[in-house]
């Protein structure tokens, strides 16, 4: 029986391969599964998209119509302050521009099994101390400079050092870490920060202020909050601000289900097959929380365009739509007097291969029955004559 | 900080990536009628492909898990550009 159902792989899918498996009632005999089969066969080439049809078209109504219905408004998250979700079309829309700065970077941190479970409170808690980013001006409770020797003194607030369980020690550490020139004295409640060698104006002086302002003390540089959450039976540790290269060298971390919903991230890190599947996920999961139905094969499309060429690019006039051959569909989309002229400029040909420099110039378009052409071979003709 | 080894073709977004050898790209190419350089690119600093030591011109087959067909096969030819 199971060598008659492979006889068939290569021709179906494996999904219908294993559901007729599954659902084939006990004892049915070789010539009744083969003509289940050959059915299932029949109506599979029936079903699959024939040669020419225009998909991406079918695709864009079909993304397109529900994405009138939805929201324009970003959710807050319950309970939690500064913790926001882009949803509905401008989500869709900074996925498919392909940006790389989203409005709220996210991450959603797995654990492994035994900080999981959630028993260890304290090293869940240690956990997201770690992970959470907490830069000088957070412990500091002042910044003075000094007009008569242009010192810089940080004075430190013990209470909060104490919460997360830093040192001024460590906080010189990292100062002179990532600040390069100055010399630091540790006071114990405040650190005083000199320039070495030359004299410091005013001027230097607030610059190096605001900048020491945004020193990575402990954490994770970019995770600006963190926010255990209990999903079936499991504590993830959701995010708002994203560093996934960062959080999967922690030892705690399921580094293998760690994921972010920054795409670039992912592509940097994981790979274009990585950063495809993300695109396909993150855009199903806003129409499915809108409550509407798109299949996903017309987002399948969508990703697997955005990400042909190696690395993903937005479907914008300096992405998807720059590597079309026409300069008329180019034209057609955003600022056409600029893609007219530089054509012009470098002599540029139309092959008129495509849908929209067609209709322009009210030819058949090449699809569906426009697409076939007659073929002649000239050599043949000539030995007749 | 301790660094624990990180497989990339490890990780649930990542599917399985193989090289071709030089018979299963001629076949491939036979098969769809295509040139190598029609078909979609993958970057050969790719990090998905690093272990595979693909050099440029090869072709890495990538099998998917698929919502709608269990499994798909996509080709992806290593380009540096």
């Amino acid at each position: 029986m199971s060598d008659l159902i492979s006889e068939y792989e290569g021709k179906l899918p494996g999904i219908m391969l294993t559901e007729i498996r599954e659902n084939l009632p006990k004892g049915a005999s070789d010539s009744k599964i083969r003509k289940i089969l050959e059915s299932a066969y029949n109506e599979y080439k029936h079903a699959r998209v024939s040669p020419g049809e225009s998909v991406g078209l079918v695709s864009a109504e079909s993304i397109g119509e529900p994405g009138t219905q939805m929201t324009l408004n970003t959710f807050h998250f319950a309970g939690v302050a500064e913790m926001n979700v882009t949803l509905g079309l401008p989500r869709i829309i900074e996925i498919l521009d392909g940006r790389k700065e989203l409005e709220n970077p996210m991450m959603e941190i797995y654990l492994k099994k035994p900080y999981a479970a959630g028993k260890r409170v304290e090293e869940l808690r240690q956990l997201a101390l770690q992970i959470k980013e907490t830069t000088l001006k957070d412990i500091a409770a002042e910044f003075v400079i000094s007009i008569a020797d242009f010192t810089i003194e940080v004075r430190l607030n013990k209470e909060k050092m104490k919460e997360i369980e830093v040192t001024s020690g460590k906080v010189v550490d990292a100062i002179s870490k990532q600040l390069k020139g100055y010399n630091l004295r540790d006071n114990k409640d405040s650190i005083i920060l000199k320039a070495r060698g030359k004299e410091d104006s005013f001027n230097e002086s607030y610059k190096t202020k605001e900048k020491i302002k945004g020193i990575t003390i402990k954490g994770i540089k970019g995770i600006k909050q963190v926010l255990p959450v209990k999903r079936e039976e499991e504590f993830v540790i959701i995010t708002a601000g994203s560093n996934l290269s960062e959080v999967l060298q922690l030892e705690e971390v399921d580094s293998y289900r760690t994921t972010t919903n920054n795409i670039f991230e992912i592509e940097q890190v994981l790979g274009i097959e990585a950063a495809r599947q993300s695109i396909v996920n993150e855009i199903f999961k806003v129409i499915e929380s809108q409550g509407l139905n798109v299949d996903v094969r017309h987002i399948m499309l969508v990703a697997d365009t955005m990400c042909v060429g190696g690395t993903v690019k937005g479907i914008t006039r300096y992405g998807v739509v720059s590597e079309k051959s026409s300069v008329l569909a180019r034209a057609s989309f955003e600022t056409p007097i600029k893609h007219i002229i530089n054509a012009a400029l470098v002599g540029e040909v139309d092959n008129l291969d495509s849908v929209v420099e067609n209709v322009m110039i009210n030819q058949p378009i090449p699809i569906g029955t426009g697409l076939p052409s007659l073929g002649v071979k000239p050599q043949k003709q000539a030995k007749e004559k | 900080m301790k660094k624990p080894k990180f497989k990339v073709d490890k990780h649930i977004l990542t599917p399985k990536h193989a090289k071709l050898g030089e018979r299963e790209k001629a076949q491939l190419l036979e098969k769809y009628h295509v040139s190598s350089k029609e078909l979609p690119k993958i970057m050969k600093t790719d990090s998905a492909i690093k272990e595979l030591g693909a050099a440029i011109g090869d072709v890495i087959k990538i099998t998917r898990k698929s919502p709608t067909a269990g499994e798909s096969v996509f080709y992806r030819v290593v380009t540096d550009v």
